[in-house]
């Protein structure tokens, strides 16, 4: 595959490196002298000296032979005008952008631009899912990955504290199979109550596994 | 006598082109809001200007927000970036729904490329160009002020 990647920096020297290494043909355009010149001698690809905003310096890097391209630039504005050149001058038939902004996923994708991804974005989810997951302990999948095992401490603000088993209406296909309460193993029953501080030891399927977790986790 | 609703429009970029305009318009009785990153840019607007003004990034969603573009009449994008004001001057126009956008668009080249994807734009490069063009042609027919300048 022909990419084309307009930027410079770290980012961009990684990327390329990883995808020579998997045999794709890389272009990268990058403004800044320096950082070009020390990209071409790091690395066997093609470097365009140059704004990539600007439509001569796209041809010149080949944008019409290219089957994708890759606006990493850290100015949203550029990545927007770039993406815009490539797709209704040249044809690229797969165009992705970074926006910092994560509101310009959206309006980017307003603009004809699908494939906006946000780093913002992906770094905040990222985040908040760890923080969910702190209080999991375990997670073990048996049976070739088929189900998925976990223990999990309630905290004393989880939103399924006081509540029964069969009252919390957990996703289909899980189940609660054992709880440890002060040191005491319980096999659980529909109307066992949950208490801060319970062990819950869950089965589930890979499939609703997040969403079961979500519940038990989710704090007021 | 009935009110005359005040016209809406929002300036982005408070250099020299953008302040000019404000304060015309301003002066002219249109409700303007201008926006520029820079808060010492707002120095250059004039007494006569009388609208609001807004610090910020009009590549950033929340900002256009702000300046409630929502309800303006017209977006003027006047920034010294190119790249800016045909990003936002975009998502004036379809986001927003603005109805009149204009772009400031310095680079003859994307000026061309931009108008023929649709765009209303102004190159203050190739108007300028035009004029001394213009008075070029004027001064050679000019015969009192040679040997004056």
């Amino acid at each position: 595959m022909r990419v084309l990647i307009v930027g410079g920096g770290k980012l961009v020297y990684f990327l390329s490196r990883a995808l020579i290494s998997k045999k794709h043909k890389v272009t990268v355009i990058d403004r800044n002298w320096e950082g070009g010149n020390r990209l071409a001698k790091q690395l066997k690809i093609n470097i365009v000296f140059g704004d990539g905003s600007d439509p001569e310096v796209l041809e010149d890097a080949g944008a019409f032979y290219s089957d994708v391209l890759l606006a990493l630039t850290s100015f949203d504005q550029d990545n927007f005008t770039i993406c815009q050149m490539a797709d209704a001058y040249f044809q690229v038939p797969r165009i992705l952008a970074l926006v910092n902004d994560p509101d310009n996923e959206k309006v980017f994708k307003n603009l004809g631009i699908a494939d906006a991804i946000s780093t913002t974005h992906i770094l905040t989810g990222l985040i908040e899912r760890k923080a969910i997951f702190e209080d999991i302990v375990h997670l073990t999948p048996v049976g070739d990955g088929k189900f998925n095992l976990t223990e999990v401490v309630l905290k004393k603000n989880s939103k399924v504290v006081n509540i029964t088993l069969e009252d919390m209406k957990l996703p289909a296909d899980c189940l609660v199979a054992g709880l440890i309460r002060r040191d005491k193993p319980i096999i659980p029953r529909g109307k066992t109550r949950l208490r801060p501080g319970d062990r819950i030891i869950l089965v589930s399927l890979p499939t609703n596994h997040d969403e079961a977790l979500k519940m038990l986790t989710v704090e007021y | 006598m009935p009110i005359k609703k005040q016209r809406l429009g929002v300036i982005a970029g408070c250099g020299r082109l953008g302040s000019y305009l404000a304060s015309k318009l301003s002066a002219l009785g249109y409700s303007i809001m201008v926006v520029d990153i820079d808060e010492k840019a707002f120095r250059n607007l004039s007494v006569e200007f009388s609208g609001f003004h807004i610090i910020g990034d009009v590549t950033e969603f929340k900002v256009l927000e702000r300046t409630k573009l929502g309800e303006a009449d017209f977006f003027i994008a006047t920034t010294g970036e190119d790249n800016v004001n045909i990003m936002s001057a975009q998502v004036a126009k379809r986001m927003f729904t603005v109805r009149q956008v204009i772009a400031r668009v310095s680079d003859p080249k994307r000026d061309e490329a931009y108008s023929e994807l649709g765009l209303l734009t102004v190159c203050p490069t190739a108007i300028s160009a035009d004029v001394f063009l213009e008075k070029l042609a004027l001064e050679k027919n000019r015969s009192p002020l040679k040997g004056w300048l």
